[in-house]
């Protein structure tokens, strides 16, 4: 069977083909302001990468915060659901996934075959989602996948939560002289922090499939494996879990 | 018929009244009159949500017009009774709008729950007719928040207010019998009319016949498929507050009956397996019927409110066996203290509750409702969640107000909770 999953969300578009469990090709390009071509454009791009036509997809599942606009779609599912399921492939003891996004962070927890069982989502501020560390690294002139290379710095003391200040606050840092790498070690201990409570508040008990456009950053993984005492891993190409877990329901 | 004279010698401020009737038949028509297979019972509470401003105020203007009095309130604890036997209307205001809530702000805290924003907001921006056409307001000490926002209104419209108990003890009790006699006689100077055994019987039979029809109602709710919307259950429990009793009543069983004979027939609004919830939590009072709204749309159906607009009001009946005054105040006293809401300590019974109607109503799962800020409910949350999931029930924690912001987010926390309980 062949279905694709579709992830729309605020920042970007993922699309994964399935071949029943075989993942054919995956695609991650920027949502830009509408959601329903986006979704569409990057469907197409996936199903060219994999040789495949359009009429030889079964189902297509979409998922993100732009299912609802994508008329074509066969089903809209959440991401909580769709992250589950795309976690679960690839670590399905992991009995929790923390995943956050460009909007949106969440911690679900879920049974080996990947049903949810219970969630928490920080969706109405920016804090603690990949946003809060896009607009503070950007003040520093740098890029998400520049983080891992900096050199090992003491963190320095980022206090607000809130982008909106967290990013003046960095340019005050950066006027008094302190490093990039203190403050960016301050931005990514913030995160830890704020994403590690939630996570807390429903109870961590085992390993942790970290997924997500900012589960790329190695740092933050360690450092959100050392504040919840436990394993965290990272998924092959963290960003299109959400994708999979979509292709992965409409596998049925 | 052009109510506009009627609301200006009220008092109210015409603009902003104007302003903020003008989206409700709108809201009201995509919410309710959409809905598909509604009984026909149901007209008569259109009719009512039509008149809202209108009909029922011009009713209670021409009772004060017969010298009786019109008091008005906002918890389900005030003993109406007292109020109803000596021929005045007993109301409850409306506390649920959002436009309202900024203009609340201006004498309360922001940080503070939207219900007790919004009540003030009423009475301060000269929207609501009920608060005009009152003679004063009963508020009772149940939480902070209202404890001390009463001190606030009382200075824009006259408020008594009544020393609720935070236990249920002995002591707590005789507090309240003492309360609900204080309350007697302030009912009756205000209204220079004396409460008889005999017209306070009457009252508590008419109020008790009010709770009945709101129980047979719920009762409809406990079959599958549900005869009837938790939107549409959530209404008429609404507009009890302030609907003549008598005809309420007579409609509401009048819409019973029908349910009754849909039942008969496997009739039902939603398809056998859609989803079965209950919402638990703080009241949602007109005009807020956003959650039920976004769980229904979803494809689910509210069966059950464990809430103030809904069980918390009417599980209750006084006991009409009292034959003498101070059987009856001791009656009336004791359908406060079986409330279960969380203004008191401790509040096990809620709990109990919970898994008894979510056992009673058959349902697939629980949502979890408490309104922002809101410190009791918020808290007795954490009790409820550790309650529900030992005894295996799913269920899901929203906190939210009465703004649009958050449609977005309460959709994708509903949808993914139903997902999770559809398996």
């Amino acid at each position: 069977m062949i279905t694709v999953g579709l992830d729309v969300g605020s920042t970007s578009a993922k699309a994964v083909v399935l071949q029943n469990c075989r993942i054919l090709s995956t695609v991650i390009a920027p949502t830009g302001w509408s959601p329903r071509e986006a979704g569409q454009a990057v469907m197409e791009q996936a199903l060219a990468q994999a040789g495949m036509s359009r009429e030889q997809v079964d189902k297509i599942v979409g998922t993100g915060y732009g299912r609802v606009s994508m008329d074509f779609l066969d089903k809209a599912v959440t991401e909580i659901t769709c992250h589950a399921l795309g976690a679960n492939y690839y670590f399905k003891d992991n009995p929790m996934v923390i995943d956050i996004g460009g909007q949106d962070s969440k911690v679900i927890c879920l049974t080996k075959e990947g049903k949810v069982t219970n969630f928490v989502m920080n969706d109405k501020c920016a804090a603690g989602t990949g946003r809060f560390l896009q607009v503070t690294i950007n003040s520093l002139g740098l890029d998400l996948k520049e983080l891992d290379s900096l050199p090992a710095a003491e963190p320095a003391r980022i206090n607000s939560m809130c982008t909106v200040f967290a990013e003046s606050e960095v340019i005050s840092l950066l006027a008094a002289g302190t490093a990039k790498e203190a403050i960016v070690a301050g931005l990514l201990a913030a995160i830890a922090k704020r994403v590690a409570t939630m996570a807390g508040s429903v109870g961590v008990n085992g390993p942790i499939t970290f997924t997500g456009g900012v589960a790329q950053c190695d740092t933050l993984r360690g450092l959100l494996a050392k504040e919840l005492k436990t394993d965290i891993v990272v998924p092959p190409n963290p960003q299109i879990v959400g994708a999979l877990g979509a292709a992965l329901v409409a596998q049925g | 018929m052009d109510y506009r004279e009627m609301w200006k010698a009220l008092g109210l401020d015409l603009e902003k009244h104007d302003e903020f009737l003008a989206p409700v038949p709108g809201l009201f028509g995509d919410l309710f009159m959409t809905q598909p297979n509604r009984a026909q019972g149901m007209d008569y509470f259109n009719f009512v949500m039509s008149e809202v401003h209108g009909l029922r105020v011009k009713e209670l203007v021409d009772l004060k017009q017969q010298g009786k009095k019109v008091v008005a309130s906002f918890c389900v604890f005030v003993p109406e009774e007292l109020v109803m036997a000596t021929g005045g209307a007993a109301i409850g205001l409306c506390a649920g709008a959002q436009y309202a809530v900024p203009i609340g702000e201006k004498v309360l805290p922001r940080a503070l729950c939207p219900l007790i924003k919004s009540s003030l907001g009423f009475k301060l921006g000269g929207i609501c007719p009920y608060f005009e056409v009152s003679d004063y307001v009963v508020g009772e000490t149940t939480c902070d928040g209202k404890k001390k926002a009463w001190e606030i209104l009382n200075e824009y419209h006259p408020t008594y207010v009544m020393e609720l108990p935070q236990k249920k003890g002995e002591a707590d009790r005789a507090l309240w019998v003492k309360e609900v006699e204080a309350f007697k006689a302030k009912v009756e100077a205000e209204s220079g009319e004396q409460v008889t055994a005999d017209s306070l019987a009457a009252a508590i039979k008419l109020a008790n016949d009010r709770r009945r029809a709101l129980q047979r109602l719920y009762n409809t709710r406990k079959v599958s498929p549900a005869p009837i919307s938790g939107k549409d259950a959530l209404l008429i429990t609404q507009l009890a507050f302030f609907d003549d009793p008598a005809r309420f009543t007579d409609k509401t069983n009048a819409l019973c009956d029908e349910l009754e004979a849909r039942i008969a027939k496997g009739e039902g609004v939603v398809a056998e397996d859609a989803p079965r919830i209950l919402i638990t939590g703080t009241p949602m009072p007109l005009p807020s019927w956003k959650l039920h709204h976004v769980i229904e749309a979803s494809g689910a159906v509210v069966v059950c409110e464990e809430s103030c607009t809904g069980t918390r009001y009417f599980e209750n009946l006084v006991d009409e066996n009292a034959t003498t005054l101070a059987g009856q105040l001791e009656a009336l006293s004791k359908r406060a203290l079986n409330i279960n809401c969380a203004c008191y300590t401790p509040n096990e019974g809620r709990i109990e509750d919970i898994i008894r109607l979510a056992k009673e109503y058959n349902v697939d799962g629980v949502v979890s409702y408490s309104l922002q800020f809101c410190q009791t409910y918020g808290i007795e949350a954490k009790k409820v969640e550790k309650a529900l999931r030992a005894a295996g029930i799913p269920m899901i924690h929203i906190e939210s107000d009465y703004s649009d912001e958050d449609m977005g987010q309460l959709q994708t926390r509903i949808e993914a909770f139903l997902e999770m309980i559809k398996g």
